[in-house]
């Protein structure tokens, strides 16, 4: 009898953990493949010697200057986006809980658009000064915080049910959308131009500085989300249960919330927006491994990062000399692939 | 003397639901809560594990004021099985009865918190089931399933919200078999919400009757007579001997019964409810 137990169980866990090793290696090759391809290829002896820091400068600054930063930001965006909606979904107890539906990437986008109208379209442009170049990013995190306060607000005081902050979500989404459209419809072509800009989402604009910052916020909020990975697994069997196993269950849907809107928001401020990974990575994995919250917040962010590094890569390449937004691949991959998840997965939740 | 209840009282905002709760169950017993929809059987159990914080009087357990107890340290003494509970993502039956670990352990599941649920699960004979998605399992079966979740921890008291209300009568006789079963061997203090008065007469050591907040009557078995169902439950019923115990046969609704009068005044108290003090032993 233990036997079937054993198998039963241990069956699973390899599964899951061989999910993990092998994403994270897939990931490594679509990384190295993404540096390696594009208008210009480095061939991969060269490849790794830039790394290294030797090679032909051209191939230094290429790697260095261009597709190092993208690539890292496309992994710290999708990973991030990914991780968030995870964590939206198991907080919200709903399949549709992300980024995008509760509002936060349409506040973020206003507010990106608010200062680029206030301030001119310099602003977030990397020249000018530090103010200029920050003060995009700053305004939309600001906004999607405000998105994501209220909808906090809602929780802490009036006790929101998850249904109730999807609603207030998708309403704040299109209220911040209306916005948006009357920004919009009041600036002149050339601010226009810079708003819808930045609204495609690109990962390609990202500084540095910018790329270390984001890496550095997705890995401590991913730290978090493991470490408090069983108290969501809990969580998702109902706030009864959950309380009755000792998990305080306000201070862990709050905290989560706001620490997946904080990234959310920093990543949308950073590389405008960028639709449907929070919301398709997760339930990939939730198809393949199942919907255990220890595995899945991680996976997400393996799945997440793959994602977005394949989609930025083939946004680079598929029209070469033309370097699309992969913001714009993503909406095209992501609602079809969506789509046949929920329709074919139907069963797994 | 295990869990002590005295004074406990709740209400949901001006309604108020217990008024003055006293009892103690005692190791080793299991204690069936009975009484009429709306009579604060669900509430009282809530506030014995804290989901629901009392308005006053004071629970204690082995002595320790349960109000004190950090969360923890709570949950590992007092076990929950709600009365419904529904998932928005699928899980194993293995990883449902893991989560009752958590109280127990660091951030993730350990060696020894596995090897638990292994134990319980092939205790309670759904070991067959440790992959299985829950969602596909029967009543009966997710019933075991939380049940499992429940004890998995060891805790010194169990608290059941209606475990059997959903179930056919075979899954009736084999989830109160288990109980009871866990209840004798860990010599656990079970304490349980039950609307079929045969099922509480047959399985539980004695049954506490709720009326309007307040225990109505309490003891073995069988204080539940003719008399104590009509000032209850306003239903007319003959009771029967049937193989030693008690067996209710409801007849009729009672005319003028406290059932009427509490649908048009929740808080008029019957005549002759008998103030509840279990202190046998």
């Amino acid at each position: 009898m233990t036997d079937t137990v054993t198998s039963g169980h241990r069956e699973s866990a390899p599964r899951r953990v061989g999910f993990l090793g092998g994403v994270a290696a897939l990931l490594l090759i679509t990384s190295v493949v993404a540096l390696a391809i594009g208008s210009v290829r480095v061939p991969l002896p060269d490849l790794f010697e830039a790394l290294a820091g030797g090679g032909t400068e051209l191939h230094r600054n290429i790697v260095w200057r261009n597709r190092l930063p993208r690539v890292l930001a496309a992994i710290a965006a999708g990973g991030g986006l990914a991780v968030a909606g995870a964590a939206m979904q198991t907080i919200l107890r709903n399949p549709l809980g992300a980024p995008y539906t509760l509002g936060i990437s349409q506040a973020a986008a206003f507010g990106a658009a608010l200062s680029i109208l206030l301030t001119g379209v310099g602003a977030g442009s990397s020249r000018g000064g530090l103010l200029a170049t920050w003060l995009t990013p700053i305004a939309a995190f600001m906004a999607g915080m405000v998105s994501t306060g209220v909808i906090l607000a809602l929780v802490t005081y009036r006790r929101a049910t998850p249904e109730t902050m999807i609603l207030t979500g998708v309403a704040l989404g299109s209220l911040f959308q209306a916005g948006l459209t009357l920004l919009q419809y009041f600036a002149s072509d050339t601010e226009v131009a810079a708003i819808v800009y930045w609204t495609f989402g690109d990962v390609g604009l990202v500084g540095w500085s910018r790329v270390g910052l984001m890496l550095a916020v997705v890995l401590v909020a991913t730290a978090y989300f493991v470490r408090h990975g069983w108290d969501y697994d809990v969580l998702d069997a109902g706030t009864s249960t959950a309380r009755s196993l000792g998990v305080n269950v306000e201070s862990l849907r709050i905290r989560g919330m706001a620490i997946a809107s904080l990234v959310t928001a920093l990543i949308v401020s950073f590389v405008g927006i960028i639709g449907f990974v929070g919301l398709v990575a997760p339930h990939i994995v939730r198809m393949v491994i199942g919907g255990t919250e220890r595995y899945l917040l991680p996976a997400s962010v393996l799945v997440g990062a793959t994602l977005l590094v394949v989609a930025d890569t083939v946004a680079r390449t598929v029209l070469t000399p033309v370097v699309l937004p992969v913001g714009i691949l993503t909406s095209f991959i992501g609602a079809p692939l969506f789509i046949s998840l929920v329709i074919e997965g139907r069963d797994y939740w | 003397m295990t869990l002590e209840i005295r004074g406990l009282q709740f209400a949901y905002g001006e309604e108020s639901v217990l008024d003055g709760i006293d009892f103690t169950a005692e190791s080793g017993e299991l204690l069936g809560l009975l009484g009429p929809n709306g009579s604060g059987k669900s509430t009282l159990l809530q506030c014995c594990t804290r989901l629901l914080e009392p308005d006053g009087g004071e629970e204690t357990l082995e002595g320790d004021r349960v109000g004190d107890l950090p969360a923890d340290e709570r949950a590992r003494r007092i076990g929950y099985v709600p009365q419904t509970e529904s998932r928005t993502f699928p899980a194993s039956v293995f990883e449902t009865v893991l989560q009752g670990r958590r109280p127990h352990g660091g951030w993730t599941p350990s060696v020894r918190d596995r090897e638990a649920v292994e134990v319980t699960i092939e205790r309670l004979g759904i070991d067959e089931l440790a992959a299985r998605n829950v969602s596909e399992l029967s009543g009966g079966q997710r019933q075991k399933v939380r049940l499992g979740r429940a004890i998995v921890g060891d805790p010194s008291v169990l608290l059941l919200d209606e475990p059997t209300s959903a179930l056919d009568l075979k899954h009736r006789l084999e989830v109160m078999d288990l109980l009871v079963e866990h209840v004798r061997e860990r010599d656990v203090t079970g304490l349980l919400a039950i609307h079929d008065l045969n099922l509480a007469a047959r399985y539980c050591d004695r049954v506490a009757l709720l009326a309007d907040g307040q225990i109505h009557a309490v003891g073995a078995p069988d204080v539940l007579t003719s008399e104590t169902v009509r000032a209850v439950y306003g239903v007319e019923a003959s009771v029967r001997e049937h193989r030693d115990r008690q067996l209710v046969v409801p007849e009729q609704p009672a005319t003028g019964s406290r059932a009427d009068v509490q649908s048009t005044d929740r808080t008029e108290d019957a005549p002759g409810a008998v103030e509840g003090t279990a202190t046998d032993d």
